[in-house]
């Protein structure tokens, strides 16, 4: 097998507080091959976003700090490098989606000023250089009448092409992973459905290695070849991403797909939509066992005293990994029997 | 742009109409005129009469206005009775020192203001920023006359660095002009640079924690460039505002700061004014710092239009 892309090693972060420090991410380990798309799903404080931002040091530090781990990118530490090596490795070979593209341009600037940005950085294009690639970037990202717009500020673009301009600012030099944070959050439904095709379609033509943070596992089905759910700065289970919506043996994964909205249309399929009972934990004071185990109805006595590992599923896919004392497909088998 | 520029400006006539309504007004609270200041201490009731009489000061006050804004349209500010000398002249004179002091006096405040309000909020809970809002406070917190007057202890009295008083224009001599001017606009420029400071210092914080700023530092942009493209473009509205603002009172006269250093500008005239009923002058300093006042805030607005372009088509 080759080395992959990426490699995260027990990486933990907390951040300081008057009340004490917050456990945001403790000990995530996984690894993304070349080309491959990684799914990340969770709710807010999950550490789904929170982790990649502290892998290049996008986490304000102060308050935040990494408290433990290995981040391996194509074989370098990212947690041990110096600052400005960071920078190098920052939209290079690492581009960025943010949530929220209203806030994430800059107001102030054009657009064409902030793709051009790291095209001189990364790629030493001279001013004019930089400038018809950044025309060549709104086009792939389908933006009409690249040319005219390019002296255009963010606030003269809808929501949808703004989200297309930071995906133009996340490619624009050729990056081997792309991190979409929450990329398709802030836009609507149909505007999403167009970003997520126009990001499988840049996929396919650029082969980059993608992982899409998000809390919808609509999108994730759409998108990812690998799943990944975070709770409470975990990863309960992860797989290839037919085999966790077929068969997902995490109480909490069970508990987001029923949680979807059924549009399947036949009356008799309809439902009252589920709802995960009860509330994330208090990241400061985290119970000893399966953070999940106070909301979970099938926990056992064994996860509230102990953190199950992260281990291959029986009888499930191979990759197919959860953290679980119990087995869920069998007390789900005993429930519809009763 | 021009369409914004010519609305701000209509805008600006009845602001004047308005503030020289009401000074005129103000100043008749005042006890006493011009007549009784100027017999002293006789009060002859004839000589009195007399003076009343020539400057319409027995006629009723919405004809005096009449008077003295129709004389305004025409460019003509009336005489000083004092002086004996049209105010427009006065203001003239003593406008240009009053300018030179309020410029350098920003210079200051900005050269000091705005680096330790960007350098405090980028070392935010650091020993810089620590010390920055030390300088501050004391910046705040220290009179302007008492710090005029240890200076001149220090500058002019123990060391003979510099003039203790006195102004020379600079068409005269540009170095003794500034050395006569920079304790008084270092005065002046000191506590203006404090609450710069403070400013600058609250919005590079909001703006350092926006979204973009962490798209930038994302897309690989050095720190340095991070804060002085990035963020302080984004910050310096606020700052802008303030510095117009500050502006304008310092065009109005530092009367301590130019009583400690007897500098002949607009604060000495102001105050002189005042206290001998001398209403005319009162009156068109007053309108010419309304004035000044207006277009620095036009300046501003203009000037953060251009800074922030979402303002351009308000």
């Amino acid at each position: 097998m080759t080395k992959p892309l990426l490699d995260v090693r027990d990486l933990a972060v907390a951040f300081d507080t008057d009340g004490g420090a917050v456990h945001a991410v403790n000990g995530v380990s996984y690894t993304l091959r070349e080309g491959e798309t990684l799914g990340i799903v969770g709710e807010s404080g999950s550490g789904k976003s929170v982790h990649v931002l502290a892998m290049l040091g996008l986490i304000p530090r102060p308050p935040g700090r990494i408290t433990g781990g290995q981040v391996l990118f194509e074989g370098r530490d990212l947690l041990a490098l110096k600052e400005r090596e960071l920078q190098k490795i920052r939209g290079g070979a690492i581009g960025f989606v943010f949530q929220d593209p209203m806030s994430s341009l800059n107001p102030g600037m054009t657009v064409a000023a902030q793709i051009v940005e790291p095209l001189r950085i990364h790629l030493g294009l001279d001013a004019r250089g930089a400038r018809a690639r950044a025309k060549d970037l709104l086009d792939l990202v389908r933006i009409p009448n690249a040319a005219a717009r390019l002296d255009q500020y963010p606030h003269e673009f809808s929501g949808g092409q703004r989200q297309r301009v930071m995906i133009a600012i996340g490619l624009s030099c050729r990056p081997k992973l792309l991190i979409a944070d929450e990329a398709t959050t802030a836009l609507d439904v149909t505007v999403q459905a167009e970003i997520v095709a126009l990001v499988q379609e840049l996929k396919r033509e650029l082969g980059m290695a993608i992982i899409w943070i998000t809390h919808d596992l609509g999108v994730v089905a759409g998108i990812s070849d690998t799943v990944q759910v975070m709770y409470a700065g975990r990863i309960l289970e992860r797989g290839p991403v037919d085999d966790i919506f077929a068969d997902p043996r995490n109480a909490y994964t069970l508990g987001l797909l029923r949680s979807l909205p059924d549009l399947s249309g036949s009356r008799a399929g309809r439902r009252r939509l589920h709802q995960i009972e009860g509330a994330p934990p208090d990241m400061r004071h985290l119970p000893p066992g399966d953070p999940f185990a106070p909301r979970n109805a099938f926990a056992t006595p064994r996860c509230r005293a102990e953190m199950p590992p992260l281990s291959q599923a029986h009888g499930a896919a191979p990759g197919h990994l959860v953290a679980a004392w119990y087995d869920l497909p069998k007390l789900l088998a005993a429930e519809a029997v009763r | 742009m021009l369409r914004f520029l010519a609305r701000r400006l209509a805008l600006a006539v009845p602001t004047l109409i308005l503030a020289s309504m009401i000074i005129f007004a103000l100043q008749q609270l005042l006890p006493g005129d011009v007549a009784t200041a100027l017999t002293g201490e006789e009060r002859d009731p004839q000589v009195i009469a007399f003076i009343r009489e020539k400057y319409h000061l027995d006629e009723p006050l919405p004809v005096r206005y009449g008077y003295w804004a129709g004389g305004v349209l025409r460019g003509d500010l009336g005489d000083s009775i004092r002086l004996q000398k049209p105010v427009s002249e006065l203001i003239v004179e003593k406008l240009p020192v009053t300018l030179e002091l309020a410029c350098l006096a920003m210079l200051v405040a900005l050269a000091i203001g705005v680096p330790m309000g960007v350098l405090s909020a980028v070392k935010r809970g650091q020993t810089a920023d620590t010390v920055a809002n030390g300088i501050a406070l004391w910046g705040l917190s220290v009179p302007n006359f008492w710090l005029g007057i240890l200076l001149i202890l220090l500058f002019s009295v123990e060391l003979g660095w510099l003039p203790a008083s006195g102004y020379v224009s600079p068409f005269e001599s540009l170095s003794e002009n500034l050395a006569a001017m920079v304790m008084p606009a270092f005065v002046l420029g000191n506590a203006i640079a404090a609450v710069m400071m403070r400013h600058t210092r609250a919005a590079m914080l909001g703006v350092l924690g926006s979204d973009y700023v962490r798209t930038a530092r994302a897309k690989g942009v050095s720190p340095l460039r991070v804060t002085l493209r990035h963020a302080l473009p984004n910050a310096a509205i606020p700052i802008i505002t303030l510095g117009a603002l500050e502006f304008g009172q310092l065009l109005s006269g530092a009367v301590l700061t130019e009583q400690v250093f007897s500098v002949p500008g607009f604060g000495k005239l102001m105050v002189d004014a005042v206290f001998n009923r001398d209403f005319a002058t009162v009156q068109g300093v007053v309108i010419c710092t309304a004035a000044t006042y207006i277009a620095l805030n036009l300046a501003a607005d203009l000037l953060s239009a251009a800074v922030n372009p979402k303002l351009r088509r308000a």
